[in-house]
């Protein structure tokens, strides 16, 4: 159970928070496409951050004094660098977008088009082969906290809360619950957040009322690159071993699709995600998952294929998309240009 | 009096900008490597030349002679691959091009592509070739590989038309059903090249059952390569599209679903039928692609793929959207691309830097390609009041091209 649990949330945690990306970009009017190359821009980044930071000497200093706390400092700074660089990556989206009035289904393809390709020349230029992986050591003896890490011995046991909760997990998940829950405030409970959503229902309406259209639009797609390039970070730290190779594993894609069965809305959006989660997590370990504890591995003795298992998560959503899309409802003008003259 | 239409026609300024387009596309690209070339010293200034020399002209690059120093010339083989790298280009650039003039995103190219591929292998390969003239082989598994693409495109299609989900989703998931299904079959199958041992996790060239596209005289012209009849049996199809498209009543309908599809509705048009069948002829397109590259006879397919799509399936959206979704306009821009990949291969072999560069510059191209529609759009407009033109057209192209758009672009800012 315990493994389900955090397998799940492994999965399920980058794709919520990019899912949130998508939600803060299409509530203000502009269809993020890009969530997918702005994933694996920011994975780079954050990984490139990591990278460099392990020849900084606090950083040595603290891994060789088995300072926790400032190691958790340095995979939050390295969250932080990859929010900067997607927001910044992602003003090439919103400046052809709102700017240009340029179509945003194809800037959106660019910039995946882009993130891959500037992401892997500068990799193979870098590290000379196709992966950039941390400099030393790897994700989990860098950045996991376990139990030694929190002061208890390796014989305590925490019983199941603890095992699950603070045992082998990672800093990063917790923060993105905490920001998932902030943001989803501020988007429904601010004056911020009512003017954002306004932009994405009826910008005309908006502009008469004194809200600047193009800023408030500014402002949902810079959001959503800052969370997407985070949760590429967190993708690649938590799945992938903190290593960047210009792909995410189209967990873009996969978060426009949770997104749309979230029907926009974050709550929606949170079970979605984990729902979308458990059956990766399913997936990916089927034949370890020990469901109820008696030593009987049940999925694996079924003799399904593996090949089977994997595709369940992509079946289930198409099957559950489409009992519930007919109540599916978008933002009223996203994807249309903003255009003062027009009516 | 007939040459000033032309230039104001709106087919010449889309031309124009994507022309523009590819020529900043480059110059970006250009940039990147000056860049990298100043900043790191090992690289150093003289490769940034070589760098940027074989970025533009690596299709005619033949290598580096005694010296070290760039040799150049016709060389065949680059040019026979460069043929045969953009036939499955031109089919998924038309796949992505008419599902885009019906309103759709086909973003499941990749999967169509799969799908055909595994069909028209699994065909290719079952039949036994000694009963069974390899002509006719490699005809039934042409055709079978393109229907299974229309099928599996056409549940995209039906999803969007009957249940509202959104095809850019659909699309998404069957990808990855298609690369899981895919893997899963070929899993289970006795294709699995186990005769060269040192060929772990690839299916059998189709040539080991005897069936491979003629060359018809093709590998002749380019010694060397692996060009092959497919190339021309594309240009072919992207002629039968544009047909389709422009000249009958389906592709009339198709389109006009496409631009309203409520309106369409109304003036009688059956639009669900329509979008499925929209999505069937992109995904029988895609998957031809697929069945023209793996029906070559040199080409190995590695079978274990549920990790990754395939990148031409990807690589039909910048073609398509640099051909401005015309049909004929896709061939042109699938050999620009493909040359781009061939400068690419030449770059990573010769110089220090790789391959990627050639998709970054692609990258480039279609996010301005994306601003171009909308100038061209803007052009449109203006074209229709010709006293806003300015008088001198046979000024150099440019010159007037970018005068046009300063005041389409006024104009813009003043409604």
């Amino acid at each position: 159970m315990t493994y389900i649990i955090q397998q799940t949330l492994l999965y399920a945690i980058p794709l919520m928070i990019v899912a949130l990306a998508g939600v803060f970009a299409e509530r203000s009017g502009i269809i993020n496409l890009a969530l997918e190359g702005i994933m694996i821009f920011g994975a780079f980044i954050g990984v490139l951050f990591v990278n460099k930071m392990q020849s900084a000497e606090w950083v040595i200093a603290a891994k060789n004094a088995k300072d926790w706390m400032s190691l958790q400092g340095l995979e939050v700074m390295a969250m932080a660098t990859a929010a900067l660089c997607g927001a910044i990556f992602s003003l090439l989206l919103s400046f052809a977008s709102i700017n240009l009035k340029a179509d945003q289904t194809i800037g959106g393809t660019a910039l995946n088009l882009m993130a891959p390709a500037l992401v892997l020349f500068f990799i193979r230029i870098i590290a000379n082969q196709n992966t950039l992986q941390m400099q030393t050591g790897d994700a989990a003896s860098w950045f996991m906290i376990k139990k030694t890490t929190l002061g208890f011995s390796k014989t305590d046991d925490l019983g199941f809360l603890g095992n699950t909760f603070i045992h082998r997990v990672y800093l990063a998940t917790y923060i993105c619950i905490i920001v998932f829950i902030i943001l989803s405030v501020i988007l429904y409970k601010t004056r911020f957040g009512l003017r954002l959503r306004s932009c994405g229902e009826n910008p005309q309406a908006s502009d008469s009322l004194g809200i600047n259209v193009y800023r408030m639009r500014y402002a949902g797609t810079t959001i959503s690159g800052a969370l997407a390039g985070m949760g590429g970070f967190v993708y690649a730290l938590t799945t992938a071993n903190c290593s960047a190779n210009g792909d995410v594993a189209g967990f873009g894609f996969l978060a426009l699709a949770v997104m749309i069965f979230g029907n926009w809305k974050p709550l929606n959006i949170a079970g979605a995600s984990l729902l979308f989660g458990l059956f990766k997590c399913i997936a990916a370990g089927y034949s370890s998952i020990d469901i109820n504890g008696d030593g009987i591995y049940m999925l694996a003795e079924l003799g399904i294929s593996p090949h089977i298992y994997r595709m369940l998560p992509y079946v289930i959503t198409l099957v559950v998309l489409a009992f519930t899309s007919s109540k599916s409802r978008a933002p009223k003008a996203e994807g249309i240009p903003y255009d003062k003259g027009k009516r | 009096m007939e040459k000033k239409s032309f230039f104001r026609s709106e087919s010449f300024r889309s031309v124009l900008a994507s022309l523009i387009s590819i020529v900043i596309g480059m110059a970006v690209g250009a940039l990147i490597i000056c860049a990298v070339g100043m900043t790191d010293p090992s690289l150093g200034a003289s490769s940034v030349g070589e760098g940027i020399k074989l970025v533009f002209g690596g299709l005619f690059s033949t290598g580096r002679n005694a010296q070290g120093v760039l040799t150049w010339g016709f060389n065949s083989t680059n040019i026979g691959n460069m043929l045969f790298r953009a036939t499955p280009l031109i089919m998924t650039g038309l796949s992505v091009a008419t599902a885009y003039k019906t309103g759709l995103f086909n973003i499941g190219a990749p999967g169509q592509y799969l799908m055909g591929t595994m069909a028209s292998l699994m065909i290719a390969l079952s039949i036994p070739s000694d009963k069974v003239p390899p002509v006719l082989i490699w005809i039934i598994a042409f055709a079978g590989g393109t229907l299974a693409g229309a099928a599996w495109g056409m549940i995209s299609g039906a999803m969007k038309a009957f249940l509202n989900i959104n095809e850019v989703i659909a699309c998404i998931m069957t990808n990855w059903i298609a690369a899981n299904l895919v893997t899963f079959f070929f899993d289970i199958s006795n294709f699995k090249n186990v005769v060269e041992n040192t060929k772990s996790g690839y299916i059998y060239k189709t040539t080991y059952n005897g069936v491979a596209t003629a060359k018809l005289g093709l590998d002749k012209i380019f010694s060397g390569s692996q060009v092959n009849g497919g190339i021309i049996i594309a240009i072919i199809i992207a002629a039968g599209v544009y047909i389709l498209m422009e000249k009958t009543t389906l592709g009339f309908q198709l389109k006009a679903c496409g631009s309203n599809r409520h309106a369409a509705r109304y003036a009688g048009i059956k639009d669900k039928r329509n979008i499925v069948l929209s999505m069937g002829i992109a995904g029988g397109l895609s998957a031809a692609g697929a069945s023209l590259y793996y029906l070559a006879g040199n080409t190995e397919f590695f079978w274990s793929t549920y990790q990754s799509l395939p990148a031409i399936g990807f690589n039909g959206i910048p073609v398509a959207l640099l051909a401005l979704c015309n049909p004929i306009g896709v061939i042109f821009a699938a050999f620009f691309m493909s040359m781009l990949d061939i400068c690419g291969l030449q770059l990573s072999n010769l110089t220090a830097y790789n391959e990627y560069i050639t998709n970054v510059i692609i990258a480039v191209i279609v996010y301005l390609s994306a601003f171009s529609l909308f100038i061209s759009m803007l052009l449109g407009k203006i074209g229709k009041k010709p006293e806003t033109v300015n008088a001198n057209e046979e000024k150099p192209v440019i010159n007037d091209k970018t005068t046009v758009a300063e005041d389409a672009a006024g104009k813009g800012g003043n409604e």
